[in-house]
């Protein structure tokens, strides 16, 4: 609780800085918006030519793209800055968070909140919003329900791998592209079709990276698809359990790297 | 109780190097050994050594940045590095070069923040920032961005930061480093005021033997990882001897100027160093060499740390 009371006031206080300089607020967020949005226009220009990709519909894709797009900008929205932390470490500013009567990682994922990020939110939520309307499907209580759980769920699994990507800079300090590789790359991956990749990255993204758990298995059950790997029916609602053993890690490796830095002072 | 005891307190680091094309070799850098000391509440404390010498290493220790290798320490009786937190609390800390404010907010909006963080009763809060912007003379800064402050307003500015939270100790690190002479008295009459008022136990670290002499009632010198003095000003000045040089220019070379109460330690040509006590005054030393001679110009030169440190060194055999 006091921590969820320390975010609020952090973010709080990001906000208002931003909201100071309004023009280049309103400027940044309608450039996220516009960015985010150029790969849509990519997929539905490339729709002109062609009626399905990997054997998915438009409508379909942008049922993909828009679960990825969100959970990935939610996610990014809540502690996109957490990847400063190997800057933080090597400026010596990490120390001033230290002597604080908050933890370092909520101070760390509050830190410079940006509520520009809103920008890419809107488009990914206005494509699957438009997705959602435009499929057509049976709607049943278990589809509707697997909505939320889809994107509670992916936002989770993507907080963790942010939050592992930032942990491992406690050991090296110049890793955060690494992190983005995982992170924005696994949700541009996760944008399109599973069935467009070859089997071994299907199995790399389920098994290794587990990017699929994010959008794509709930929407083969939302959808009514049949999985390209052959899997169990079960994993379809998988995020929850892969979304706790990724946390798990996550808070393990943080843990891990707070005391390596406390004992290496760098 | 004490507010501070810390035991025997060591701390080493494995820098691993390379050597050879692949191999690379660790090897143990003692920064700080076999420390002990104890700090009790009111006190005002000189922490100085050069630098490299353990300085930064103690007080990461002392507000639990650091996990110490070896021996017990505990602040307001907890333990830094397990409590660190809690510890949070009790504890004020200026990094010097380094703010503990927030880049682009306002002053006032930093110090709300940390009202806020720190749970600052609001009475409490408004009596401090009242104390604080009057003594620290804050009153046309609470407005700008940090960013936008000079070095010794954003001083001023950290030690309210620091202090608004009513701690029980407070790390000081450089606070009157690149200030003005002005600028320095004020920060020391405020520094005074509060140990006085609200018992404020200050850990000061300074390369600036003036920051000692006018603030601290004890001194601890540090140097290669081990306290080589811990004892007040006095001591300091009976052990390390600190003396002030007067560099004078005379018209024409001469021989080694002779004046009872000081030492001519180096001639250069016209020029001559003459050491002396530093709680003496210059003006009869001054007087008395252009009694004898034509001085063409001069200057004082204050003792440093280094020079207090080399002549512990040769005056007294380092403990342990």
């Amino acid at each position: 609780m006091a921590n969820a009371r320390a975010y609020l006031l952090l973010a709080r206080m990001w906000i208002r800085v931003s909201m100071s300089y309004r023009t280049s607020f309103v400027v940044l967020t309608i450039g996220q918006f516009l960015i985010s949005g150029l790969d849509f226009v990519a997929i539905v220009l490339m729709f002109t030519n062609i009626d399905a990709l990997g054997g998915f519909s438009l409508t379909e894709i942008a049922f993909l793209y828009g679960g990825s797009t969100l959970c990935l900008g939610l996610a990014d929205l809540i502690l996109g800055n957490i990847e400063r932390l190997g800057r933080r470490i090597r400026l010596g500013t990490l120390d001033a968070m230290m002597v604080r009567p908050v933890s370092v990682y909520v101070q760390m994922c509050a830190d410079e909140f940006a509520l520009r990020r809103l920008g890419r939110i809107t488009q990914g939520g206005l494509v699957f919003a438009w997705a959602v309307h435009a499929l057509d499907i049976d709607w049943t209580a278990a589809r509707l329900a697997m909505v939320p759980y889809l994107l509670v769920f992916g936002t989770a699994i993507f907080l963790a791998i942010f939050t592992m990507g930032a942990a491992v800079q406690f050991w090296t300090a110049d890793s955060s592209e690494l992190a983005n590789a995982f992170t924005y790359g696994g949700s541009t991956l996760a944008q399109f079709p599973m069935t467009i990749y070859p089997t071994e990255a299907i199995k790399a993204l389920t098994f290794v990276i587990p990017i699929t758990f994010v959008n794509w298995y709930p929407s083969l059950f939302i959808l009514d698809r049949s999985d390209p790997l052959g899997l169990p029916g079960a994993v379809r609602f998988g995020g929850p359990v892969v979304a706790a053993l990724l946390a798990a890690m996550a808070a393990g490796i943080w843990r891990t790297g707070i005391r390596h830095y406390r004992s290496t002072g760098s | 109780m004490s507010m501070i005891e810390v035991r025997d307190v060591s701390r080493s680091f494995v820098l691993r190097r390379r050597s050879g094309r692949w191999r690379r070799t660790a090897h143990t850098v003692h920064a700080v050994s076999g420390l002990s000391f104890t700090v009790e509440p009111g006190e005002m404390v000189g922490y100085i050594g050069p630098n490299g010498a353990g300085k930064s290493t103690t007080i990461k220790m002392l507000t639990g940045i650091l996990v110490p290798t070896g021996g017990t320490l505990t602040v307001a009786g907890l333990t830094p590095y397990v409590e660190r937190t809690q510890l949070a609390q009790r504890i004020g800390v200026v990094f010097g070069q380094r703010t503990a404010l927030w880049w682009d907010l306002p002053l006032r909006d930093s110090y709300e923040l940390l009202q806020r963080i720190y749970r600052i009763p609001p009475a409490r809060y408004r009596t401090n920032m009242a104390t604080f912007t009057e003594l620290l003379d804050l009153a046309e800064l609470l407005d700008t961005p940090v960013r936008q402050l000079s070095l010794g307003q954003r001083m001023r500015g950290d030690i309210a930061a620091a202090l608004l939270h009513d701690p029980d100790v407070v790390y000081l690190d450089e606070p009157t480093i690149g200030l003005d002479v002005v600028s320095k008295s004020k920060l020391r009459e405020f520094l005074r005021q509060t140990n006085r008022e609200r018992g404020l136990t200050v850990i000061l670290t300074t390369h600036d033997l003036h920051d000692i002499e006018q603030l601290c009632s004890r001194v601890m010198v540090i140097d290669h990882g081990r306290l080589v003095f811990d004892g007040d000003l006095a001591a300091l000045h009976a052990v390390g001897g600190a003396r002030r040089t007067l560099v004078v220019d005379l018209s024409e070379p001469t021989d080694p100027i002779t004046i009872p109460g000081a030492e001519t330690v180096k001639v250069e040509g016209p020029r001559q160093w003459l050491a002396f006590p530093a709680e003496a005054s210059a003006a009869p030393l001054v007087a008395a060499v252009a009694a004898a001679h034509d001085i063409a110009d001069l200057s004082i030169l204050e003792p440093d740390i280094e020079d207090v440190i080399t002549r512990i060194y040769t005056s007294t055999p380092p403990p342990g």
